[in-house]
């Protein structure tokens, strides 16, 4: 016994492989498999409503999938979504962060609250959003916009994809603050009262010693949101479902339209790798400033 | 903090009377307090609503917006009984502490051998693991879906447990991971010279001593399975439906009903919000991979 504790190295690192193996073994089976099915079906002929027409199908469903006039509306749908919601939730969860950073009364309560979207569930926030806030006759935004003599809006009839964006933004804002403001503990006082010392007024503190430091928590914000806004389903799924015609369709509830409602699973397939390869161009870059963080 | 600092300005400003900037200082911190609050309470104000409308009546409910009315708890009798909210809340808490608990028993020792016996390929696998969380679930969902079906694991809670442990299963043997790497080696080190085999290391030392982290990852784990809706709406229908799947259903216009709807979701959340605001700190580790700090 031992002998294996102080000759450690190999047989420490044999027993290194067999822990971890449960749990390298499964994720590796996770990624690999349905990938691997994924390019598969998409170069097949492939749909479930017609069991007959079946074989290679090589590039078919790429070429029908970059014709559709569907598949573009989606990826600007997608652009649109990521690109909103992104400038909303970390302009906006920056400010905040520095707002709650600030002493006040209470300030921990109202941080809570703040942040509290985060943690309700999309199916719920998005039935939530369309029935009680922005109902055109009944929701709380229609009796706000009638108190000051505004015409109320229908909102998911007349801004589809504003009103998304609106839904998103409200649950993921929550995230950039809940980020940014435990980068903000981290910000050197000193530094910030000598700025003071030396005449700086907030407006040049913010932007010359904040947001510097804030930059790499912004990077990370932005990563982690883009690889989830790529492929928001759920507030979709609930409010809209894609529509009207294609306005609030991104890529996720394409794909999902092309599987399951019409089982084309060749199409489906293909635009699953799209998807993929969208996703992975953005988390190359996640990965490497998690990497360039572990060296540290 | 706030006591010592303001203590420390009025001790700094003459006695007789508040200096300018003291008075600058008070004003600004009244000014921005009432700021805070009103963002904060903006923000909260849909949470608030919801758990309002849940309290009234249907015909309140859809009525103009008002603060006035007479609780009732009817709504929340009737989704209890009526619509079998209890069915639904059961599958979400067996499958999202069942994918906690699966993916803490995988995870763990992984984890351990990570931070106590690293390799040179440590970091490699723990970016791999990582890098699996990437792939887009829309991507394989056409997949997932066929292999579900041809195994008879659709709308089954197996099958939504096995999804969600290895969605999870990154983020857990990262938490954990930097839980463990943080824990001084010196307590292991004295267990081993007292002759603790490496089971007895983990169940009598490591465990104890690193509870809390395991707890928050677990909890962390708990949260983002139980409100994942992607797989749950594409996977399950009747049998295995957890809440996120139940709630969606009443986005159909024969199922709208405000009060019920607010019952129901106030019940489906109430529990999420209380785990996220005590887990805030260590989401953050775990969302950004300890990235941000």
């Amino acid at each position: 016994m031992n002998k294996t504790r102080t000759s450690g190295r190999t047989i420490g690192g044999f027993r290194t492989l067999s822990l971890q193996a449960p749990a390298v073994s499964l994720l590796f089976l996770w990624m690999i498999v349905p990938l691997a099915m994924t390019v598969w079906f998409s170069l097949q002929r492939y749909n479930l409503l017609m069991p007959g027409m079946t074989g290679f199908a090589g590039l078919e469903n790429y070429e029908y999938l970059f014709t559709d006039p569907a598949l573009w509306s989606a990826m600007g749908t997608t652009l649109l979504m990521v690109g909103w919601v992104l400038a909303i939730t970390v302009v906006g969860g920056t400010l905040l962060a520095v707002l709650f950073q600030q002493e006040f009364m209470g300030q921990g309560i109202a941080r809570v609250l703040a942040i509290s979207p985060f943690f309700v569930m999309p199916t719920v926030s998005a039935l939530v959003w369309k029935n009680m806030m922005m109902h055109p006759a009944n929701g709380v935004l229609s009796w706000v916009a009638e108190l000051f003599g505004l015409p109320a809006v229908d909102w998911f009839s007349s801004l589809p994809l504003t009103s998304i964006i609106i839904i998103v933004s409200w649950q993921w804002l929550p995230f950039a603050l809940l980020i940014l403001l435990t980068a903000m503990q981290s910000l050197d006082e000193d530094q910030v009262e000598a700025a003071r010392m030396d005449g700086a007024g907030p407006i040049a503190i913010f932007f010359f010693i904040t947001l510097p430091h804030l930059k790499r928590a912004i990077s990370v914000v932005i990563m982690i949101e883009m690889i989830f806004l790529l492929t928001i389903f759920a507030e979709i799924f609930v409010t809209t479902s894609g529509g009207p015609g294609l306005a609030t369709t991104n890529l996720a509830y394409l794909i999902y339209i092309r599987a399951l409602l019409d089982f084309d699973v060749g199409m489906a397939s293909a635009g699953g790798v799209v998807a993929i390869i969208l996703a992975n161009i953005v988390a190359i870059f996640l990965v490497r400033m998690v990497a360039k963080n572990l060296e540290n | 903090m706030t006591t010592a600092k303001t203590n420390s300005l009025t001790g700094a400003a003459p006695r007789v009377q508040r200096s300018p900037l003291t008075e600058a200082l008070l004003n600004r911190r009244l000014w921005l307090g009432i700021l805070g609050w009103t963002v904060a309470l903006l923000i909260f104000f849909p949470i608030f609503w919801m758990v309002l409308t849940g309290f009234k009546t249907e015909a309140e409910a859809i009525a103009e917006p008002s603060l006035i009315f007479s609780p009732t708890l009817d709504s929340y009798a009737e989704v209890q009984s009526r619509a079998g909210y209890a069915k639904f809340a059961i599958n979400s808490v067996v499958v999202a502490f069942g994918s906690t608990l699966l993916a803490l028993l995988i995870a763990i020792p992984a984890a351990y051998s990570m931070a106590f016996l690293p390799t040179k390929r440590t970091k490699g696998t723990l970016l791999w693991m990582l890098s699996t969380k990437m792939l887009p679930p829309v991507g394989v969902l056409v997949p997932i879906y066929l292999l579900f079906r041809d195994v008879g694991l659709l709308d089954t809670r197996t099958g939504l447990i096995i999804v969600y442990t290895l969605m999870n299963l990154p983020i857990v043997v990262w938490m954990l991971y930097t839980f463990f790497k943080d824990m001084p080696k010196d307590i292991l080190e004295a267990g081993r010279m007292d002759g603790a085999g490496t089971l007895q290391e983990v169940l009598y030392l490591l465990l104890p001593l690193t509870l809390p982290g395991i707890a928050s990852t677990g909890l962390l784990s708990v949260i983002l399975s139980w409100n994942e809706a992607f797989w749950s709406l594409n996977l399950t229908s009747s049998q295995a439906a957890p809440l996120t799947a139940y709630i969606a259903s009443f986005s159909s216009p024969e199922g709208l009903f405000w009060a019920k709807l607010s019952a129901a979701s106030t019940m489906a959340i109430a529990p999420i919000l209380v785990f996220g605001w005590l887990t805030q700190k260590q989401m953050v580790r775990g969302l950004t991979f300890g990235a941000v700090k």
